[in-house]
Order: C-alpha cells, then structure tokens, then sequence
C-alpha cells in the first residue's frame, strides 16, 4: 500500500439514533479522509456527533438504538459498514485501536495492570501470532509468555519506570496520568494502523496533559500510526494535530491542514468558536458570544444547521445542506456564504 | 502596569502561615501516624474587590486551601482573617454566619445540583437555613426570581429541575444559590472546566458583570491558565502544598519567577493561532 491511499475515508456517512422523542438525525453527511501518518483532531462542541464519529469507525454503536442510514466508512479499502462482529473483532486491538477519555473508569480495580494489558496482546496474538515474532504451531506458554512481554515493553514504551514490577500493581496504585499511560500502551499493543483517541487528556492536569500528548506525537511518529483525536480543546488541536474537522450538529462544517484552519478560519461556526477563547488583549467581561444552543436533531432545521445562531446567515442557508468549498488543497469549508466570496 | 488604586488595599481575606495535616493510615501497629501536609505554611491576602487566582495541578491543596476558607475544615496551625476577624476557629453560630458573607460555586454544575430538588428550592435553600433573614415563603421566591433574572435566566425556570437544563445554564443556578445571601466573597472553583468553550465565554462574562454590579470579591480556582489569566488581578501558584509563586497577573506571566510557574505556562494549550 502506498503512502498517499487514504487509511480511512468516510463518505456521507448518517446515523440516526432512537429516542424518546423520535429518530434524531444525529450524524448527517460525515465525510472524512485519514491518511497514514496524519494525526487528525476532531473538534466542536458537546453533542455534535464527535465520538459518535469515533465509535462509528470502531463500531461500538449499537444498532438499535443506532441506525445507519447511508454511507461508508472505508478502512484499508473495506467498508467497516458491511462487516459482522467476527471480522470486527479482528480489527479492534489490532488495526484500530481506542483511548477514551476517563484513565479512572476504563481500568478493572480488581485486575493487576500487567494482566489487563497482557490480555488485548493475548486478544491480539489469537489472530496475528506473527506480530509477536510467533510461528502458527506455537504452544499455550509460549504465546502467553511473548504476550506477557510485549505487554511490559510497551509499559516501557509509554514511560512507566520498572515496568516489570510496576505490572503487578493494581490501577489505584497508579496516578490519572500513569493510567492514562496505561490505556495508550494498551490500544497500541497491536500497532495498529489507525488509533482513536477520544478526549484523552480531559481528565489530566495542563503540565501531564502536555506530557502525554508529547507521549502520543512521538509514539505516532516511530510507528507510522494515523491517529483521530476528538477534543473540544481547540488549544491540544493545535500542540499535535496535523489536520482538524471541526464538527457541528453531526456535520464537519470545515477541515483541512491545523495551521490553515486555525489561522484563517472559513466556517462561521469554527470563527465563533476561536473568538470564544479567552485571550490576550480581550477585556474582561467582553469575550465574543455564540448565542443559542446546538439545535435538537429530532427536529433539526432545514439546510445548514448552524445558520439559526449564526450572524451571518441569510434566507438561502436554511434552503439545503451546503456543499463544501474547497480554499486550499487541504481546506474545505461548508457556507453558501463563502461559497459566494469565492464566486465574487 | 499601573499600581491599584489604594481603596482597594484594606485586605478582604488573610492567610498567615497557614497549615493543614491530614493523618494518614498507620503502616505498623505501634508505628508514628504518618501525616500529610495539604497546605505548608501559606501565606495570602486577597484584597477587596480583586479577582484573585490560585493555580495548582491536582493534589495541590487548591480545594484544602477552599475548605478551610470556608471554615468547612479546621486548620492545624496559622490564622485566616476575614476582614481582621479570625475565622479558623468559630463556632456553629459563627460558621453559619460565616457562610452567609462567603459562598462558593462547584466545578460540576452536574454533580453539584440535587436532582430531586426545583431549581427554586435549590436557590432558596440557603435562605431556608439563614432563619435570621426572616424571609417567609412569599419573600423567598421573589429573591429567587430576581435572582434567576441576573443570572440571565427567565421566571419560566422556577419549577423546573437540574435535568432539563444544559451545563451552562446548570452553572448558572449554582451562580444564583451562591448570590441568594448577599455574599461578599466568592469562591469560584473551576466554574468553566465542565463547559464548552462558548459556554465558558458566556459565564465568565456573566461573571465579571455580576462582580461589577454587586462589588464581589473572587477567589478563581482553576488549572486552566488562560482563563486565569483573563479573569484574575493577582494570581498564586500553589504546589504540594507551598506557595510557589504569587504575582499581578501580567507579571506572573510575562517574568514568572520560578521554574515551575515557567513549566506550568510552557504548557498551555495555544489560545491564538497564527496563518
């Protein structure tokens, strides 16, 4: 496979998700293209459809109450869509691997650390014994002893001294950022290809926050993994991410290079949400509002979902859906407004 | 930078030397009860009507240090004064008036509300307890309503509970039950984290509006620094229980004196991004 083939491309992809108070249409026409060694950040607000994104590609949603209406999502070429349980287990742990947000909770308390990550290599080694160096014929032993020690070398990896004793500690002996260590060196024990990371760092300190990204950049960098990082932290977008999406209502409203997105935002919405950051030179009590709420996707309006809280909206952008206007190679944006800027 | 102007000078709040242990478990039988040190020696003064930030990563002493301010927690050693009156070592009658002059507004606008509770009952809450204010029923609710007004919510939310509300307008009833006694002092401990950014802008200005209108004095808890750094006059660095550093904000973030404020400001998240 040659560099530039996408790793992961998602096309139209819409889920609609059962509730109370109907089918909300909660992701509408995702379209994302992840290359190998891109590290991608996902961003906006709460409730826009990020780590539904994030669990699509892994295939955690259940369906029902999910339901997909349409799309595809393309890892390696194969539509993750069209896949049963089986095949979907094989990829999990080996060629996507996932992070989630809380070190506290997505640990077992009764479990010693070494053991909870021998388990995903043992989970791995059942389907490519040949990562760990292993023949087809290999006994029980010795396929739980290469687990064991792959286990404690990526320990090692991630920055956890003594890592062969420490292996034997449970996860309250261990600080929010050890464990948060801990769960990278689990969902990269497979070296997989492509590693979800949803909202890794929410839960940490600025100084350990700084610390594991670091941690993550340098690990992506020497094994050629592509990584989507979901965050509403437009700040750790920028310290790592090569490329971001920012998300609205279910929807990437604009994407492309960080520096370019970051630096000359297109999409109102992406403008409103850097405004809203607290910085140099803005007084006290004048930080920029973004009225409104995110709308409610049972009964979401009509064409762009931003256009009811945003300033500039006119009568057209409630019509249809915008289509995305490319600026850049990279940079895609999705306003009827800019659509005309660029036409003018 | 321009000095501030000398009315403000009379210090609201003092901490001298303030200690707080906490025993920890013994390790043997017959052995010392080991202790920790939550809070070394801190020495602070906030002056009235300054926002004053206190920074610290997790374990720090941040929430130890707002206990004791509370007089929630008795300290081991040292004295806080609060308008030159000692507060370290009241009684019941003293602590609940205390509480009246000081309150506090939660990091997690989700945890911090009762579920079972109205949002009028919650806001009334404290005005239950303070018997002295003398408020029956009728006058209660007609706070909470001029309450919930400046705080930017409507008279339509009275009867309403947590659940129906999002997160930011949550924090701003717990900004509202924090108001409901004419309180002179806020603790503000980390009221944005839990929030999206465009939320955070619209309670930190709400915020800075409210402290103007009723001349409140803040103490800021958080580890985000450019919040600290928008909304804080003075800022101190609390680490592992010692007073690391304490500075005006500019100063603090231009020439911060001391390595770990340096380690601390390195790793801020970019707020501005150039092309």
């Amino acid at each position: 496979m040659s560099d530039t083939s996408p790793l992961l491309e998602i096309r139209d992809l819409h889920l609609g998700m059962r509730s109370y108070e109907g089918e909300a249409h909660v992701l509408n026409g995702v379209n994302l293209t992840i290359r190998r060694g891109e590290i991608w950040g996902l961003a906006g607000e709460t409730g826009c459809g990020k780590s539904l994104t994030g669990m699509s590609i892994s295939r955690l949603i259940t369906t029902p109450p999910g339901r997909y209406m349409g799309g595809e999502i393309r890892f390696q070429g194969r539509d993750l869509l069209a896949l049963g349980e089986p095949e979907m287990r094989k990829l999990r742990g080996r060629h996507i691997g996932m992070i989630f947000q809380d070190p506290s909770t997505n640990l077992n308390p009764v479990l010693r650390i070494g053991d909870q990550v021998t388990d995903v290599a043992l989970q791995v080694a059942s389907h490519s014994p040949e990562l760990f160096g292993l023949g087809l014929g290999a006994s029980r032993s010795q396929v739980r002893a290469a687990a064991r020690s792959k286990a404690i070398e990526m320990l090692e990896r991630v920055g956890i001294d003594n890592a062969a004793q420490r292996a034997r500690d449970f996860p309250h002996q261990f600080s929010g950022g050890m464990r948060q260590r801990v769960l990278i060196a689990m969902a990269l024990v497979g070296e997989p290809e492509l590693l979800i990371a949803d909202e890794p760092t929410t839960a940490l300190d600025v100084t350990l926050q700084a610390q594991i990204l670091q941690l993550l950049r340098d690990l992506v960098a020497s094994s050629n993994t592509s990584v989507l990082l979901i965050t509403h932290n437009l700040g750790v977008v920028a310290q790592i991410c090569s490329h971001v999406a920012v998300m609205y209502a279910g929807h990437i409203v604009e994407s492309g290079r960080t520096a370019e997105v970051l630096g000359s935002p297109a999409h109102p919405y992406s403008q409103a949400l850097l405004a809203a950051l607290p910085k140099a030179g803005v007084a006290r009590g004048q930080l920029a509002n973004l009225p409104g709420r995110v709308p409610s996707l049972v009964h979401a309006p009509p064409g762009c979902r931003f256009a009811p809280r945003c300033s500039r909206a006119v009568v057209q952008c409630s019509a249809q859906l915008p289509a995305s206007a490319q600026l850049s190679d990279s940079h895609q944006a999705a306003c009827i407004r800019l659509d005309a800027e660029v036409a003018a | 930078m321009t000095p501030p102007p000398l009315v403000h000078d009379m210090p609201m709040v003092e901490l001298r030397a303030v200690t707080r242990r906490y025993a920890l478990a013994k390790e043997s039988l017959f052995g010392r009860r080991p202790s920790l040190t939550a809070l070394d020696q801190v020495n602070l003064s906030i002056r009235q009507k300054q926002t004053f930030g206190l920074v610290g990563e997790s374990g720090s002493g941040k929430s130890t240090l707002t206990r004791c301010l509370l007089a929630l927690e008795p300290i081991d050693d040292g004295q806080i004064l609060y308008q030159g009156q000692d507060i370290a070592h009241l009684d019941a009658q003293g602590r609940l008036r205390h509480s009246a002059r000081m309150q506090i507004v939660f990091q997690d606008p989700y945890a911090s509300l009762n579920p079972r509770m109205t949002l009028h009952d919650i806001v009334a809450e404290g005005m239950v307890i303070h018997t002295n204010l003398g408020l029956d029923a009728r006058a209660r609710t007609a706070r909470v309503t001029e309450l919930l007004d400046q705080v930017g919510l409507g008279r339509t939310h009275l009867y309403r509970y947590p659940h129906e509300l999002s997160g930011g307008q949550r924090q701003r009833i717990g900004i509202a039950r924090a108001l409901a006694l004419n309180p002179e002092f806020l603790i503000l401990d980390e009221p944005t984290s839990a929030l999206d950014v465009s939320v955070q802008a619209q309670v930190l200005n709400l915020l800075h509006e409210l402290q103007q209108t009723f001349g409140l004095t803040y103490l800021f808890v958080s580890h985000d620094l450019a919040v600290i750094r928008h909304m804080c006059d003075e800022v101190a660095v609390l680490r592992q229980g010692k007073l690391v550093e304490t500075a005006p904000t500019e100063q603090l973030f231009d020439a911060p004196q001391s390595e770990y404020t340096r380690l601390l400001i390195d790793a801020m998240p970019a707020t501005e991004f150039s092309a």
